[in-house]
């Protein structure tokens, strides 16, 4: 993929892409092939269902400048089960992501090791005498400040889901009356609380 | 209405009003292939290889506007075919491409003839699918055949398991077509068209660049009636050509890598670029950082991702280009009730000059020879003698470049020749299709002796379907564009590009029952062309050329269009384009 014209076309940087597709077969491996064929790197990727059972959410973290990142998007949105791509990076939105983290507990190291996960409100859900199974939620910097702070101790295995982002605020009327649920639910269920996806 | 899934395609494929298939049958495809036996409405044309039934539905749409479909079996068949996807895709062609498939229970399971066909194609199509129940026929098709056609078109390939083809289940035929996921734009932004307009009136020294989309919208008339009220000289692209009369006063022929030189000339020293369902090709732009510097660029393209992709775009307007020209056309109109400012009318004027200079002192050239035919001279005698009006298809090479160069075209969905992919091979079979679509018109096909051997089988198929389609190979006894690369750019080390008078095309004609003629000088040109075009079969005319000719003006590969080199270099030029050798 070449981009051209040098000019105005900006440092490379992370961008949170955030793209409703049609819940098809095909569709993952769609999306992951545009990538690959286009030369553009995927630095996580997950993909959920949405309230609509018929529409999956993927979330994709792409680095690249201006450019890239402009044909990223409409390469996505010229796929025919794309329903529509938007880069959050400059709009106000949280990101998350879970970090499953097997860290060395030697005697030595438990307590401290404690106590970051008390900072980090991580949780402990594994404990051998030997190790621990850590989990932890937060946004990039977080689980990267984690991480470092237990690298010490030596970790044995990391596993991440990629970011999942979500803008900020209540959506617009217009978005919230096309996003009625399309498959009636139990009213106790806690999905339904009263949010489009 | 209960049928079986066979039954279904075929219905289905009338109700779109399809009349031909090209196909090739096979295990995976039987079930349709019997309902076919005594369906009414259809015409299938058997052709001899998978690729061919690809180009031909090409060929079949490019020349009439309508989807080309194709019908093939599993496997090796569908493989096959990819080629001929590709080549409609980089080329945004309309095709609809049947493929079968193992029956579902042994998908996934290695089966004979299997391979994972929606797979393969998914990179290579506008969209695909896989049928798994009978019931989704029916909104499939009619699915493929909409999304093939509109917004950008592109080939849309379906996928059949045997055993869907083989079970009953109801017909549905939805009556309108609703994708919530596609809603390809359409009307340009009024805004932008108004900007554009008054760009357009004000620019000192505007270019009109058009390509195939104004062909496939069908945007020629409009087109027509812009450049001629604006008076801005315009160049077609490869894919383009036919969209605008090239006798014309304000045509500049081709432009790119083997345009003209007043073409590349006149875009490069533009302030204003006007480009009209093109896409910045490489084979157009050359260098890109040296394309038309100091151009503020207008893009009118149906697709979004074509905008800014290869060159930054000053005004881009999203839409079909039949409308947003005619629109802009309005829109100018309206601009030009003001009055034009002296010093725009004065720059207008010496621009016409300086364009018309550069025409009438580098046209498109090449030495005669009283011994050796000239592949250009044999293009040019065939535009005369057809005046412009046959159905050109080509193969992929020299004699490509050299029909682009001098074939005058007059009409547009005249001209088909694998512009994006480069296909070898893609004459003949492509020939096929127009002439099935066009039964009775001339349709000729130019082809280079290395190309024409990729697909020589299908002369099988004209002789069998009655399709007179008549070939020209520019014969040059080798892959001609190789060499002159070879010659030019890589110091005349000559590598695997030897094709010696291997087969005997005169012999080969007649061994498919066609009619087979040679010339070797130049004084029998015409009478062999005159000859071909009175002979109502098939019929393939050996025209041995001079090997060494070359096709100029060439821009070596990553080079800026302004590098032209115009004719046969000296070493110390030689030596620049090896340097400047940074493309492909």
């Amino acid at each position: 993929m070449s981009t051209s014209n040098g000019s105005g076309s900006g440092e490379p940087r992370k961008h949170t892409i955030s793209v409703l597709v049609e819940n098809r077969f095909g569709v993952l491996s769609r999306v992951a092939g545009l990538f690959s064929a286009r030369g553009y790197n995927i630095e996580s990727l997950s993909v959920g269902e949405t309230l609509d059972p018929a529409v999956s959410r993927m979330t994709l973290v792409v680095t690249g400048d201006e450019f890239i990142i402009e044909q990223v998007t409409k390469q996505l949105h010229k796929l025919i089960d794309v329903i529509k791509v938007s880069d959050l990076t400059d709009d106000r939105h949280v990101e998350r992501e879970l970090v499953l983290i097997r860290v060395n507990a030697e005697p030595q190291h438990r307590a401290e090791i404690l106590r970051t996960v008390d900072i980090f409100r991580a949780k402990v859900v594994d404990v051998t005498p030997i190790s621990f199974i850590l989990e932890a939620t937060g946004d990039e910097g977080k689980i990267e400040a984690l991480i470092e702070l237990l690298r010490p101790m030596g970790i044995q295995e990391i596993v991440r889901t990629g970011k999942v982002a979500i803008t900020r605020g209540p959506k617009t009327k217009a978005a919230r009356k096309v996003e009625q649920p399309k498959r009636p639910r139990p009213v106790d269920d806690p999905r339904v609380v009263g949010f489009a996806d | 209405m209960r049928m079986s899934g066979a039954r279904m395609v075929l219905e289905c494929l009338k109700r779109e009003g399809v009349d031909t298939i090209f196909g090739l049958p096979g295990g995976a495809v039987l079930p349709i292939y019997d309902v076919l036996y005594d369906f009414e409405g259809l015409r299938h044309i058997l052709v001899r290889q998978e690729a061919a039934a690809g180009h031909a539905a090409e060929g079949y749409s490019r020349t009439t506007g309508k989807i080309g479909v194709c019908l093939v079996t599993s496997g090796p068949a569908a493989t096959n075919l990819v080629t001929a996807l590709q080549d409609a895709m980089m080329d945004s062609i309309p095709i609809v491409a049947f493929t079968g498939q193992v029956p579902t229970h042994l998908i996934g399971n290695d089966a004979f003839q299997e391979a994972d066909n929606v797979g393969i194609t998914r990179p290579c199509t506008k969209h695909n699918f896989l049928v798994k129940d009978g019931k989704d026929i029916g909104p499939i098709i009619r699915e493929a055949f909409h999304i093939a056609s509109t917004g950008r078109p592109g080939p849309v390939h379906i996928d059949l398991p045997k055993d869907v083809l083989v079970k009953e289940a109801e017909m549905i035929w939805p009556e309108r077509v609703h994708l919530r996921s596609y809603n390809p734009t359409v009307d340009g932004h009024p805004g932008q068209i108004k900007r554009a307009a008054k760009s357009i009136v004000r620019a000192k020294r505007p270019v009109l660049y058009v390509g195939g989309g104004v062909i496939s919208a069908d945007a020629h008339a409009e087109l027509r009636e812009l450049a001629e009220l604006t008076q801005v000289p315009l160049t077609q692209t490869l894919m383009g050509l036919g969209a605008f009369p090239m006798a014309h006063p304000l045509s500049l022929d081709m432009l790119g890598m083997h345009g003209s030189y007043y073409a590349n000339m006149a875009v490069h020293h533009s302030d204003r670029l006007v480009a009209v369902g093109a896409r910045f090709d490489d084979r157009v732009t050359g260098r890109v950082d040296a394309f038309a510097p100091n151009a503020e660029i207008i893009h009118i393209d149906v697709d979004p991702s074509s905008i800014s992709k290869n060159i930054k775009v000053d005004v881009p307007i999203v839409g079909d280009c039949r409308r947003v020209l005619a629109k802009l056309v309005e829109a100018v109109r309206e601009e030009l009730k003001q009055e034009v400012p002296a010093a725009v009318r004065e720059a207008r004027q010496q621009w016409a000059q300086q364009v018309a200079e550069w025409k009438r002192d580098f046209p498109l050239r090449y030495d005669w020879s009283d011994d050796v035919i000239k592949p250009q001279y044999v293009i040019q005698e065939l535009s005369n003698l057809t005046n412009g009006e046959a159905f050109i298809v080509t193969g992929v090479g020299q004699h490509q470049m050299w029909a682009a160069q001098y074939y005058r075209f007059k009409h547009p969905r005249r001209w088909c020749t694998s512009g994006g992919l480069g296909t070898m091979g893609y004459g003949l079979p492509t020939a096929m299709g127009v002439q099935a679509a066009h039964p009775g018109k001339l349709v000729v096909n130019v082809d280079g002796d290395g190309s024409f051997q990729m697909n020589s089988q299908e002369m099988a198929t004209c002789f069998t379907e009655n399709l007179p389609v008549k070939t020209i190979i520019i014969n040059n006894s080798g892959h001609g564009m190789v060499r002159q690369w070879q010659r030019i750019i890589y110091k005349e080390r000559y590598c695997a590009i030897d094709l010696p008078g291997i087969p005997d095309w005169v012999k080969l004609a007649e061994a498919y029952g066609c009619v087979g003629l040679r010339v070797t000088k130049p004084s029998e040109v015409v009478p062999a062309l005159e000859k071909m075009l009175a002979t109502p079969a098939p019929v393939i005319l050996d025209v041995c050329v001079d090997k060494d000719e070359c096709v100029f003006p060439m821009v070596p590969a990553g080079g800026a269009n302004t590098d032209m080199i115009l004719s046969p270099p000296s070493r110390e030029k030689k030596e620049q384009a090896a340097r400047a050798q940074t493309g492909f």
